[in-house]
Formats: C-alpha cells, structure tokens, sequence
C-alpha cells in the first residue's frame, strides 16, 4: 500500500467520464487549426501577397498583442502568426479544466470521500488527473503536428507547432494542480486557472506589441514582458520560422515545478480543506442579504470584485500603450491607410483603432463575465439550493431576474471601469483619446454581452441539463464565428450569428445606433422566452 | 373546515419513468400527518408537486385551498419547508441561511428562533461548508419552525440527527400542532411517525396503499400474544383469527388479527393464565406487510 494505490483505476474512472469531453476539445482544436491553415493557403497562395500582408497589417501592436510576433514569410509562418497563440489557449484551458475536474471537483461533491475510503492512496487521485491530462496534451501535440503535415508544411515546423502546444497546456495543468490545492470550491479553483491563462496570454500580448521589428519588416522581437508568460515561451520556439527548442524547457520546468509544490500541499492539508482555514461567521443575516437580489448578490460579490479589478488594471495597462501605438506607426503611410480602412471612418488617430481592437477583447470578456455569473442559475438548481428558495414566498421570474440583474450590471461596471481605465492612464501618458470616449466605447460592447445574457436564460429555460455546455459554447462559438471568423475564412453569413460581429469598432468609428438596438431586442427576447419557459417547466433537481 | 392538503389520482411520469401512477391523500386541518413509504415510493416527487415544483400531469391537488402551481407564492407565504437534503450555500453562516429562509418566506419570529438555535444546540456563527448533514438539516428545521404557518412540509426531517435531537424535533413538532398547525411529515422512522402523528398513509410505487388514522389501521393489523399457564393451553389453534401458533409446553405464542381479539381472551379465560404479555401491531409491521408484499410481488414476477 503506498501513497499511490489506486491510480491505475482512478485513470481508468477519469478516462471514463471524459471519454468524450477531452475527444470534442481535440478534435475542435484540430479542426479550427485545419481551418485556419487552409484559409492562410487560400488567400496568400504567394509569397508577395503575404508579406504586403505582414508588413500591412502585420506591423500594428493592436494585432501583434492579439496574434503574436511574425516569424516569417512562409505559409507555415503564417499559419503560426494566425493560429499559434489561440490553440495555446485552448490547450491551457482544457488543461485546467480537466486537472480540477479530476481534483477539487471530485473532493467538493464527496466523490473523492467515498473513493478515498477505499484502496486508494492520498496522491492517486492527483496522480490520475495528471497522467490523464499529460496524456491529452500530448495527444493533442501529436494530432494539430499531423494536421499541418497534412497541410503539407515543413516537418520541423509541424512539429514545433505541436510540441510547444502540447509543452504550453502542461504548464497550465501544473497551474491547476495548485490551484485545485489551494481553492476550496472547484469554480474558484477553474476561475483562478482559466484566468491566468488568459492574463498569459494578454502579458504575452504586451510583450510581442512592444517589441522591436527586424530589419527584413516581417519578424519581431518580443519585449521582456513576453518571457514571463507560458503562452509566450510557447511563442518563443518560433514554429516555421528559426526553431528554438530550448524554450520548450520552460514550460516543463514550470509543470514540474508545481507538480512538486502540489504534492507537497496534498501531504499537508486535510481533505476537503483550502488553505484558508473558516472564521466564524455573523450569527444574523444583514438586512441587505434577505431578498433575492441580495442573496444573487452575495453570492457573485466575490468574483465580481476580481473581474471589475482585473478589468481596470489591465484597461489602465492598455490606456498607457495608445500613445506609442500612435507615434511608432505614423511614420507609416501605409498602415494608417489601411487601418483607416478597417475602422471604415477617416479617423486619423491610430491609438483609436488600438482601443477599438482593445475593446472587443473588453466585449469578449464582459460576455464571458455574464456567462459564468448566470450559470449560477443552474448551478443553484442542480444543486438543490433553489427548491427551498421557491419553497419560499419567492417566484421563479423573480429569483432568475435577480441573478439576471447582478449579471447585466457587473458586465455594465466591468466594462465601465475598462474604458475609464483606458482614458486616465491615455490622458496620463499625453493622449488626445479622452475618457468619456472610451467609457463609451466600453458602454458599446454591453449589447453582444446582453445577447449572450439572454441566450443563456433561454437554454436555461428550455434544456437545463444542458445549461452549461451549450451557455460556454453558445460563448466560444460566438467568438470563433465573430471575431476569428476571418482568421478561420469562414464566410459572412456565418459570422454575422455572433453578436460581436455587430458591435461598431467604437472609438475608432461612429457610434451606429441600429446594430446595438438591434443586439438589445434580440437579448429581450431570448430572455422573455427564457423565463417564459422556465415559468412552465419542472424543477430539474 | 376544508382539508388543508387534498390529492385525488395524482399521476406524474418522467420520460418513460411513473413516480406517481394515482396517488391520493388527503391531511385535515390541524392534523399531523405521516407520509410512509420505501425509497423511489414518490414521497418527494408528491411533496415537490405540492410545493409547485414540478407540475402535476393528471389528477387534483389542492393545498390550503389554492392551486399549488397556479398560487404557488402565495401559497408559500403560509407553509414552511424543510427538505430531505438540505443544500446551503457554502459561503453562508448558519445563521444567515435561517434569517434569509424566514424573512423570504415573510418573517420570522427572532425569539422563536433563539430558542430553537439552543434546543437544537446549533451554532449559527459557522459557514454553511462546515456543517454536517444532521446540522444543515437543523438549520432547516429552526428556519421552518421559527415562522409561524399553518402548515409544515417535512420530507423525512430528522435522517440526520442523532436520539437527543430526535426528541427536541418532536417536542417542536407537538408545539405547533398545539396551536393548530397542520404537518405533514415525511418520514421512515416509524417510532417518530407513532408518536407524533394522528394520520398515516403509505405509498408503494406511486400509489397510496393505505391510509386512515392509526387507531383504524391498526385494526386491519395483528396483536401479538404470549401466554403462560399452569397446564397447557389447548384449542388456540382453532379459533379464528389466530395465526402462526407456537405451543411450547405450558407456554405459547401467537398472533391474532385485532379485530378478534375478544374471542380469544374468552377463550383463555378458562385457562388458568399466569402471564399474559401483548404487543399492540407497530407501524413498522403495518408497513413490512406492505413493503414485503412488494418485494413477494417483485420476486413473482
């Protein structure tokens, strides 16, 4: 009998459960890489074509920050440029996902009590959910490296692709590993872990903005900011372009780094248990916590709070970059032409443009904040919590507008503090950009978080079992269709489902009122659906 | 008076799943009432009808004279619930989770609830996460019992607690039916159920197989007797009603269906009895016979 008794069967348990779950992220991982590759042969068979397009478009900071550093003018190259840092993403997410499943999810709903009361040791169940995890990344590395062989880009390259992918979701099963030991409740632990994924992906972002473009216009190297990322190290090896292997140390060092420290916690805390341990309470409820409202409140204050001081710290972050987006490219005629193009307005001000692009990744956010928040909604009622709320004098339209209310205005605030954080730091470092404005470039985006909103009241109401898949797919089906629509060459139509394809690149455009009035009664009336539908059917326990 | 819960033919199916094929009961006004039956009998899909939770597919119910679907917050204003599994939230104290139960069912009484925090020996300044079964069930049980209603739905309320607290819940349970609150109470504790309750129905696959008073169910239900004499006691076995014998020299043992007791105790009279023990038939052996009905049909089948 060792610690580790059992880890055989909780892999086969874990393998079981997510028979198909890990199957449906690689495969969407490969298909969307399979997309993106054969849109890039597509529309720059030739060589001149893609570097008018690298050294175009390429050479803004707005899309460096969201794509990543050019590593080259190959077709491979642009493959990376396009696709790499997005399917790091999605490798990170499904890492952590996975690993807290398989931990903090199974010891906060007593699955883990009943398996640790058999012959299984304290660090099987880690064990599994690691190996399992390892395994799919690894899997994963393999399928998007046979992929690109399969677009028949270099063999080198491919598998750079792949092994950076794979290297990078395994630094952020390591994260997750710790998380899980750290957070009492499974959704802390997976909001702590996708965040910094995301917060990876934007200081890698900053990184690659900032950095300093080679003498041949195409390539770029990243500033410092990029080395304190996983996701940037994973850039770092440079698929298609001159690989760097070494760099892939960094992330294993990083796994093994908090694998360690996991094991470590595992052997020192108590089951069940954080590492806060629970101060007594008030003995009597305060008066705003006795209706609805204030009960959805208390229950979503805290991830609120570190949404709302995410999203200004990082909007003040932006808010200093405008200027210097501004002054680097100026000198650059044919950028300014373009870019001018794509706000569709004569606007001069690149920095504009910049915060516009900023803005959707604001939208984006804020859709996501209004997801995770209203899913509380079928959470409460899986849970059972809500049975004795309705037992209670309390209707269903009532209990689901309170959560509804919380949702709409913390996204309002989140997107708010954005854009005020943007204007004091922009006003702070010399720009001519302004607060007001971009406080209302924020305020644009609340309609296709609306639109979200609703959509997930209406699933909410009509397949509650479902609830939470379809609300996080309805989510990245929006994002892929709307703002990767183009990288993935999909056509108009397509990306016209997803309601950020209608918010105006505000503040670099007008401000066009039809489209968000448009988003907004479209939100109604999924969420009038919603609650109707709710008002009709059972309780789901 | 009307009858505060009235069910005639319920019936409520999921999927290809019958939870209730006709199930009827009906609770006075001022009754406690117990509501027997085996796991998966419908117990709770019942009570989540009459809570409109889950909406009836036929048949009639009635609770306080209102529709529990139709009038389900209204209606709610005047009961008080307490699950079977009691779900907090994590990051809630006990002591908040009673105020906002009370105060979002229209108040409760806060010397009411003192009193109750200290009979149940409940420490309201923990956070929900570290409560154990038996004490979230308390803290539905003072949220529910600190509202004054008029009626109480108790979905098997005391599966957690231990013998002291068992006793503290009846004693609440006798204070509001004192003042003329009417329960129905969920339960497989029969002791708990013999104690506390006037009426009795049980159910067995989502119908109701008995239901009536105690005192009229145990008059379809067996006495158990032991007699010992000085001389062996003869003629037992002929008599009506008189089952199972077993004649152990001067002794013997056996039961007799209640209605004919009389019969035979004239019967012994004759005898020259030295001691005579009975057992009157307990609601455990009222509900065997029918749950072991069940398992006898399940086996046949």
């Amino acid at each position: 009998m060792s610690a580790y008794t059992g880890t055989g069967r909780l892999i086969r348990l874990a393998l079981r459960r997510d028979r198909v779950q890990l199957p449906i992220w690689i495969a969407g991982s490969v298909l969307l890489l399979a997309a993106g590759a054969a849109a890039v042969a597509d529309e720059f068979p030739d060589e001149a074509g893609r570097i008018t397009a690298l050294k175009g478009a390429g050479t803004s900071p707005a899309v460096l920050l969201m794509r990543g550093t050019p590593v080259g003018a190959d077709l491979g190259a642009l493959v990376n440029f396009r696709n790499f840092a997005f399917m790091m993403v999605l490798a990170g997410l499904m890492s952590t996902f996975a690993i807290v499943r398989h931990t903090r999810q199974n010891e906060e709903n007593g699955r883990a009590e009943m398996l640790g009361a058999g012959s299984v040791g304290r660090f099987a169940g880690l064990t599994a959910a690691l190996v399992v995890v390892s395994g799919a990344n690894l899997l994963l590395g393999a399928a998007l490296t046979g992929t690109l062989l399969g677009a028949d880009l270099p063999a080198d390259g491919a598998l750079a692709f792949g092994a950076a992918t794979a290297a990078t979701g395994l630094a952020f099963a390591g994260l997750a590993a710790v998380a899980a030991q750290l957070f009492q409740s499974a959704r802390g632990a997976n909001a702590f872990a996708a965040t910094a994924v995301g917060v990876a992906y934007l200081i890698r972002g900053i990184g690659d903005a900032l950095g300093e473009r080679a003498p041949d216009g195409i390539q770029v190297t990243s500033a410092w900011p990029s080395w304190v990322s996983p996701i940037g190290w994973g850039t770092q090896a440079r698929p298609f372009g001159e690989e760097v292997w070494w760099v892939l140390a960094l992330p294993l060092a990083l796994l093994a780094a908090c694998v360690a420290g996991a094991f470590a916690l595992v052997d020192r805390r108590d089951f069940g248990a954080g590492l806060i341990p629970d101060r007594p309470g008030p003995a009597v409820a305060a008066r705003s916590l006795l209706s609805p409202l204030g009960l959805a409140w208390r229950l979503n204050r805290g991830a609120t709070f570190g949404w709302l001081i995410g999203s200004a710290l990082f909007g003040l972050g932006i808010g200093t970059l405008g200027k210097a987006v501004n002054e680097a490219m100026t000198g650059n005629p044919g950028v300014t032409k373009m870019l001018d193009q794509l706000a569709g307005t004569g606007v001069a001000d690149l920095a504009d443009t910049f915060y516009a692009a900023m803005m959707n990744v604001y939208g984006v956010l804020a859709a996501g904040f209004v997801v995770q928040a209203l899913l509380r909604l079928r959470s409460e009622e899986a849970g059972g919590q809500v049975e004795a709320v309705l037992a209670t004098a309390v209707g269903r339209i009532r209990w689901v507008t309170a959560h509804l209310a919380c949702a709409v205005i913390g996204a309002t605030a989140l997107l708010v503090l954005a854009g005020a954080g943007m204007g004091v730091a922009d006003v702070a470092v010399g720009g001519v950009t302004g607060v007001g404005p971009l406080i209302g470039a924020g305020l644009a985006q609340l309609p296709a978080a609306l639109t979200l909103a609703g959509f997930v009241v209406l699933v909410f109401g009509l397949l509650p079992r479902l609830t939470v898949p379809l609300a996080w797919a309805g989510l990245v089906a929006s994002i892929v269709c709307g703002l990767l629509g183009e990288v993935f060459g999909l056509p108009e139509a397509v990306r016209d489902l997803s309601p950020f394809s209608h918010v105006p690149p505000i503040p670099a455009a007008e401000v066009t009122a039809g489209p968000l009035a448009a988003l907004v009664i479209v939100a109604a009336a999924l969420t009038t659906a919603g609650l109707a539908l709710f008002r009709r059917r059972n309780l789901a326990v | 008076m009307t009858d505060a819960i009235s069910v005639s033919g319920l019936v409520k199916t999921f999927g290809t799943t019958h939870a209730l094929n006709g199930l009827d009961l009906t609770v006075g006004t001022g009754e406690v009432h117990g509501f027997l039956g085996p796991n998966g009998a419908g117990k709770t899909t019942t009570i989540r009808v009459l809570l409109g939770l889950l909406r009836a597919d036929a048949g009639q119910v009635r609770l306080l004279g209102g529709d529990p679907w139709r009038d389900a917050v209204a209606l709610h204003k005047r009961l008080a619930y307490v699950p079977g599994d009691v779900s907090l939230w994590p990051n809630l104290t006990g002591g908040e989770s009673i105020d906002l139960f009370g105060d979002l069912r229209g108040g409760l009484d806060k010397a009411r609830r003192a009193e109750l925090l200290e009979r149940f020996q409940l420490d309201p300044t923990k956070r929900c996460r570290t409560y154990s079964k038996g004490n979230r069930q308390k803290v539905a049980l003072v949220a529910a019992f600190a509202s004054d209603v008029e009626l109480y739905v108790l979905d098997e309320p005391t599966s957690g607690l231990d013998p002291l607290m068992e006793a503290a819940f009846q004693q609440t349970v006798r204070e509001v039916s004192t003042r003329g609150a009417t329960v129905l109470l969920s339960s497989h504790i029969f002791s708990e159920v013999e104690a506390l309750c006037s009426g009795v129905s049980i159910i067995r696959d989502g119908v109701t197989v008995e239901s009536g008073t105690l005192a009229q169910l145990r008059h379809l239900t067996r006495t158990s007797l032991t007699v010992e004499a000085t001389e062996p006691v003869t003629g037992l076995a002929g008599l009506p009603g008189v089952h199972d014998l077993v004649a152990d020299g001067t002794r013997a043992r056996f039961d007799v269906d209640s209605a004919q007791l009389p019969g035979v105790l004239r019967h012994l009279a004759d005898f020259d009895v030295q001691a005579l023990t009975s057992h009157p038939p307990t609601l455990e052996e009222l509900f065997m016979r029918h749950y072991g009905d069940a398992t006898m049909i399940g086996a046949g089948r």
